[in-house]
């Protein structure tokens, strides 16, 4: 074999390891999802969505409060985590050669690798204990802190990869600094940030350790900022570990919504940054 | 525009729906898992009787109970084990342990081809957990089971990897019955386990035992029969070998009442009398005995003296064995000293 | 009156001082973590000061506290995750970004990022329901001669480190590949092209793009780290929690986050606490370590880069073909 015809090898080699790869991961995802999916839809009905838990015996329980819970957290994180991630991804792509920046990078990598109810403590001793009470914004502080890391490295490694001509056009057309970051930068990374949100926000949503000690969980329906709020992890933690059936049922059919509602939320922003990318390139 | 409009319209819509929920009086409680379904089955059949009283239970262990009713983020506790006298000088105010029911720990087990219940005795249990006998065909547990063709094979110990008060209760147990078990490993609702797995909640270690061949576990009665797990009977103080069941436990308390301390705080694993099941416990609510919230304190007392009472009946059905008695006269006593 | 230029600076410091509030916050927070979690440590701390790193025995019955088994765990089966994960993760971003027909694109990118939409309690159900099983049968499958290599031995468990580490690379798969992909994406196409023109194949113009975008790729790979070492939930469920240190795959282990996570809550007593808290904190540490491991790992590829020429897609394209037969 000429070194041509090695070379063109390796490359049909490699294609075909790639395509392997797609395929060896979507194994677990079709075992894991079929699996939930098989244990959970049989126990999804009108009641499930609209009924608040019952207890163990009585038919027609539900999780409404839950889900709302978990939207009402999930909002709560990220008003705050998304602000503070893409505009400190702004500033690591603006000034990253600095010292500080250096800094900041490193500690967000850390950040990341903290364990979720380390997190949780910390966000305990912040805001549960000075108040002598659980809360829904001490949740959502929770898990907003486990957000921002993973939407401030992304931020910042896609906008470096955004060319430098167009901010360096656009200050030559006379725009600050702070113009030619948010409103052409920011725009050109859209999609990968969004992708960033989105990693950060399927991360979070599963999360059970963080809310323990914080969001606490509330078996009535609550939308308080400072009382305990119910949410599907959380919710669907107690139910599995608990010995009764109905309640197995009930924990398998919350896990579905939970896969559900992230995958829907997905979809959605993919189909809502396509089309800002195409407004803004027209 | 339209997206403010409706967003504003969504917010004072929920501010609304805040401000009408605060007429109910929520009041939260935390701690044990293992009594988790009965006071989530109370809480809710209060609920119906008193529709403005919301009280919201979440079980996030014993030793969570009495560190955020210590820290008083919430208003009462549970715990599956007596607070010690460490954590009672802890907490700023007299702490009153009122028990509401009975639960009581079975060994399971999974060998294959083995369908007889197999008879323990306190120390053979204890030697097994201990990793001393490892085999299923020793001599200590054959002598025990005539009859029972064990099999050679190893014998896989599946314990608690998180901190809980069944553990606790098991543990008491097997000091009580082995000195040497005592020694080696003591009592905590988390202790430096010798050998085996560790499967997180009473689930996770029937789940264990119902997936390893060869494997023994101790959980919850409740999860032993809604798992379908084969449970063996322990020898109990008397000599007989008994399996748990809801009289078996209640027994086990009735002994316990006439030597009950004021606080209650007593533990009555390995108890004498006829038909009392040896590991079995109490599970206790913690109360401050003077609260600074009155209305929230009355509200609990009224609930209290329910649960003891009407509220009992619904241990059976959900696996509970109901309090003798003799404990509940003394706890309607005992209730008079919350300050109100 | 302000010439234009001057307002540009005050605007310009506005906005550097702006952002950089925001990036300072990120410090802050994780400041505030390290000091919490020391403070509340202290007590543990100061009784056993460095035997905690080296002790090998957590016995909360007799107060003695030792964090090595928990390190171990965590280590093993962290970087174990991210060797099988790794590979599988570029292999779906190359796959997705550079090789699969536009019609295929979208859905099987959505899919796998269905993987990362499932909770965490989820992947820790099915692990002990379905995987665990299925390393129980391997390793009851395992010839004799094999068993006797420490890294196979050990009864046939099916819970333990192999199970730990295949759950964590599914959950870290997502992660990794999605921030990958992107990365890939938003390599200019001038770049592969360019490659293309000096007569690159498939995968040597894969390469191109993959150098270009290197630094995000090592922080995809960095960040599906964090997520293995601090995953709690899935791996307690699958691991065996048994703290022991044992080279076997197949031996029940325990995690630094799962012990946290399994002892927090019912932990009584203020050393036992403190020696709970005082993990976190090696956690800490530890996260630290390999994070500046990795970053001068990236300083110093980076650095060569800028000193040698540069390397070759060229040199490949210009090589004289050999004639057949070597």
């Amino acid at each position: 074999m000429n070194r041509t015809q090695r070379r063109k090898a390796l490359s049909g080699f490699v294609v075909f390891l790639c395509g392997a790869a797609v395929v060896l991961a979507l194994i677990p995802l079709f075992f894991v999802f079929g699996y939930v999916l098989q244990k959970g839809f049989s126990s999804l009905n009108w009641d499930f969505f609209t009924k608040m838990p019952k207890p163990v015996g009585e038919t027609g329980g539900g999780m409404a409060n839950a889900m709302l819970g978990t939207a009402y957290l999930i909002l709560i994180a990220g008003a705050f985590a998304i602000p503070v991630g893409v505009i400190a991804g702004v500033y690591l792509s603006e000034y990253g050669k600095k010292w500080f920046a250096s800094l900041v990078r490193f500690t967000a990598d850390v950040l990341n690798g903290v364990p979720s109810i380390v997190i949780g403590i910390f966000a305990y001793g912040l805001a549960v204990l000075p108040v002598k009470h659980f809360s829904a914004l001490a949740g959502g502080l929770a898990l907003g802190f486990m957000m921002i890391p993973i939407i401030t490295r992304t931020t910042e490694e896609l906008l470096n990869l955004v060319p430098g001509t167009l901010r360096e056009g656009s200050l030559a057309l006379g725009a600050t600094r702070a113009r030619a970051a948010f409103s052409v930068m920011v725009p050109a990374a859209l999609p990968g940030i969004m992708t960033g949100i989105l990693v950060a926000l399927a991360r979070i949503a599963g999360e059970t350790a963080p809310l323990l000690f914080t969001a606490f969980n509330n078996r009535y329906f609550s939308t308080s900022l400072v009382q305990p709020i119910s949410s599907l992890p959380v919710q669907v933690y107690t139910y599995a570990v608990s010995p009764y059936d109905d309640w197995h049922r009930q924990a398998w059919a919350g896990a579905l919504v939970l896969v559900g509602f992230v995958f829907v939320f997905s979809v959605l922003a993919r189909v809502v940054t396509r089309r800002l990318e195409r407004m803004h390139r027209t | 525009m339209k997206p403010t409009r409706f967003v504003l319209g969504l917010s004072l819509g929920l501010l609304a729906a805040g401000v009408a929920m605060a007429q109910t009086t929520q009041i939260n409680g935390a701690g044990a898992s293992f009594p988790y379904p009965i006071y989530a089955k109370w809480f809710s059949e209060y609920n119906k009787l008193h529709s403005d009283v919301e009280i919201n239970y979440q079980s996030i262990g014993s030793g969570g109970g009495i560190r955020q009713l210590t820290a008083q983020t919430v208003f009462f506790g549970a715990s599956d084990g007596p607070m010690n006298d460490e954590q009672i000088k802890g907490a700023p105010g007299a702490i009153l342990h009122l028990p509401t029911v009975l639960g009581g720990v079975v060994p399971i087990y999974n060998i294959p081809g083995v369908t007889a219940t197999l008879k323990f005795s306190g120390k053979v249990l204890a030697d097994i957990i201990m990793g001393k006998v490892t085999r299923w065909n020793d001599p200590s547990i054959t002598a025990l089971n005539p009859g029972v063709k064990l099999p050679a094979s190893d014998i896989t110990v599946a314990h608690r990897s998180d901190g809980s008060g069944t553990t606790y209760i098991f543990v008491d147990y097997l000091s009580k019955v082995s000195p040497e078990f005592k020694d080696k490993v003591g009592v905590n609702t988390s202790v430096n386990w010798p050998v085996g797995v560790g499967g997180k909640g009473n689930e996770g270690v029937a789940g264990l035992v119902k997936q390893t061949p060869g494997s023994i576990g101790y959980v919850e009665l409740i999860y032993a029969i809604q798992n379908k797990i084969a449970f063996g009977s322990v020898q109990s103080h008397d000599g007989e070998f008994l399996q748990a069941s809801l009289e078996s436990v209640t027994a086990a308390a009735s002994g316990a009442a006439r030597a009950m301390p004021a606080d209650f705080r007593v533990s009555i694993t390995n108890a004498p009398g006829k038909g009392a099941y040896p590991i079995a416990s109490f599970t206790w609510l913690l109360f401050y005995e003077n609260p600074t919230d009155k209305a929230r304190a009355r509200v609990m007392v009224d609930f209290m003296k329910w649960a003891l009472t009407d509220g009992q009946k619904y241990c059976a059905e959900l696996g509970y064995s109901p309090l003798p008695k003799e404990v509940v006269a003394l706890e309607m006593e005992a209730l008079k000293r919350i300050k109100l | 009156m302000k010439t234009s230029s001057r307002r540009r600076s005050a605007d310009d410091r506005g906005f550097r001082l702006g952002t950089g509030f925001f990036a300072f916050l990120v410090v802050a927070l994780v400041a505030g973590i390290f000091f919490e979690l020391y403070r509340t440590s202290t007590l543990s701390l100061q009784k056993f000061g460095f035997r905690f790193w080296t002790g090998k025995t957590w016995d909360p019955v007799a107060g003695e506290f030792g964090a090595f088994p928990f390190i171990w765990g965590t280590l093993y089966s962290s970087i174990l995750a991210m060797l099988i994960s790794t590979p599988i993760a570029l292999g779906i971003a190359i796959f997705l970004s550079e090789l699969s027909p536009r019609r295929l694109r979208t859905p099987l990118a959505f899919l796998t990022e269905l993987l990362a939409a499932v909770p965490s309690i989820v992947y820790g159900l099915w692990g002990v329901f379905v995987l665990v099983p299925i390393v129980r049968s391997l390793q009851v499958a395992t010839p004799g001669w094999m068993k006797k290599i420490p890294l196979f031995s050990g009864p046939p468990l099916g819970v333990g480190m192999l199970s730990a580490a295949l759950v964590l690379a599914v959950m870290v798969i997502p992660f990794t590949s999605s921030v990958a992909r992107e990365v890939l994406k938003a390599v200019p196409s001038t770049q592969r092209e360019a490659a293309y023109a000096l007569g690159a194949t498939r995968w040597e113009a894969i390469l191109a793009a993959l150098r270009f975008g290197r630094t995000g790729i090592i922080g995809a790979v960095i960040l599906g780290f964090g997520r293995a070492v601090g995953e709690t939930m899935a791996v307690t469920m699958v691991i065996g929690n048994n703290p022991q240190v044992s080279a076997s795959l197949f031996a029940p282990q325990y995690t630094m986050a799962a012990v946290i996570a399994n002892e927090f809550t019912e932990a009584a007593d203020n050393l036992y606490l403190s020696a709970l808290i005082e993990i976190g904190l090696v956690l800490f540490a530890i996260t630290v370590v390999i994070n500046a491991a990795s970053r001068f790992l990236i300083w110093s590829v980076t650095r060569e880069i800028k000193v040698k020429p540069p390397k070759p897609v060229s040199t490949m394209a210009f090589a004289a073909p050999t004639g057949g037969g070597k």
